[in-house]
């Protein structure tokens, strides 16, 4: 989803012991993904999920959710079905 | 057995089943609402009912109307069984990108399609409509991801049938689309019974869909944010196509119910419930039967290839 943004790839390593961390390290390593993934207060937006070993963030404990090595975090636009 | 006058008096009171041989713990039970029951075939039955039936009541639908609506199946599959006997006309925007069977279950009720990007998936199809909706303004517009009938719907028949038939009921998990299911159940159910819990399962989303190019394109339905999800699902977790597989055909294998794929991702969703409490009652939602995605693959192929097939077509 972030492909055109992560210079092409489909997946990125990235370092951080919580979601948010993990997003910083990101943005810092691609800047464009920035404006794709947070708003202006620094939250996730509102047509984006992030997950954390399949499970939505913001379930869990948002942008202070913790991730240890080796877990996988997906950044996917919400998709309605029906 | 009564005699129905029509076909429609059939739509709810969906059987329940137990398959707690699928759970990974002896203390929980799951059990599986087979709404591949209902006539059309799908849970969509319920909303397509429940809104045509309002829009006849409040009086924006009358005979001769023309109805527009996006679906990537189910919803149109049902709407049209109930426009051919009330005497409406139908359009279905319909992504490329769904089973041919879905398109001919469309085409035997009389239904037209109108095909939108494969993709540019559900998204586009719901963009394509509203923009049809507004340069025809004599169409009746249902969508369902803002009609208050739809969650109305399960909040008036679907939850009250799964509390009549699983008092114990401590869990429940559904697919979400529209999210009217979770709504409409979760709100019933949390009104009766606070402490149960309503997780919520997500068909993969992102690579499957190869027009989403960008995250600007998300989309989160008005139902969601009007019925306070965000504040009445306890959990969310997106389930992959290889694993929806798998459990759509332990549900054939190990119960005999040949559902479509997103039941089986229901299903996988119900199990990690089930791993991470101590005991309980899991309800979930079978929202379809299997007959529309035989040509997938989906239960005699090889299992990896029709995962990636999967993954390239829209089916919830």
């Amino acid at each position: 989803m972030l492909r055109p943004a992560a210079g092409g790839q489909s997946s990125v390593e990235a370092a951080g012991d919580t979601i948010g961390d993990v997003v910083k390290s990101l943005i810092a390593a691609h800047p464009g993904l920035e404006t794709n993934l947070v708003d202006e207060n620094g939250d996730v937006r509102r047509f984006v999920n992030v997950y954390v070993n399949d499970e939505d963030i913001r379930f869990l404990d948002k942008l202070d959710t913790k991730v240890a090595d080796g877990d996988e975090v997906a950044i996917l636009p919400a998709v309605a079905g029906g | 057995m009564a005699v129905y006058d029509s076909i429609l008096d059939l739509i709810g009171n969906t059987p329940i089943v137990d398959v707690s041989q699928l759970s990974p713990n002896p203390k929980v039970r799951i059990l599986a609402k087979l709404e591949g029951q209902n006539p059309a075939g799908s849970v969509k039955d319920r909303i397509a009912m429940a809104m045509i039936e309002a829009a006849e009541s409040d009086g924006t639908l009358s005979p001769g109307r023309t109805i527009i609506e996006p679906s990537s199946g189910n919803t149109g599959i049902a709407l049209a069984m109930i426009c051919r006997l009330k005497g409406y006309q139908l359009k279905i925007v319909l992504p490329e990108s769904v089973t041919v069977e879905r398109r001919q279950m469309l085409e035997a009720f009389g239904a037209e399609i109108i095909p939108s990007p494969g993709g540019e998936g559900s998204n586009g199809a719901v963009r394509m409509a509203q923009w049809l909706a507004d340069e025809n303004p004599d169409w009746v517009f249902l969508y369902q991801y803002g009609n208050e009938a739809n969650p109305t719907a399960h909040y008036n028949t679907t939850g009250p049938e799964i509390l009549r038939d699983v008092p114990e009921i401590t869990h429940f998990v559904a697919g979400l689309g529209t999210s009217g299911t979770l709504m409409g159940v979760g709100t019933y159910l949390k009104e009766q019974k606070p402490d149960v819990k309503i997780y919520a399962v997500e068909p993969p989303s992102g690579e499957r869909v190869e027009g989403l190019r960008s995250l600007d394109d998300g989309y989160v339905p008005p139902v969601f944010e009007k019925w306070g999800g965000m504040e009445l699902l306890d959990g969310k977790r997106i389930v992959r196509p290889l694993e929806s597989l798998e459990w759509t055909r332990r549900l054939v294998s190990d119960a005999g119910i040949f559902a479509g794929p997103s039941s089986g991702a229901a299903l996988a969703g119900a199990v990690k419930v089930a791993q991470r409490i101590d005991e309980g009652t899991i309800v979930f939602i079978v929202c379809d039967g299997g007959w529309k995605y035989l040509s997938t693959g989906a239960y005699t192929g090889d299992l990896e290839a029709t995962a990636d097939n999967l993954d390239k077509i829209i089916y919830f």
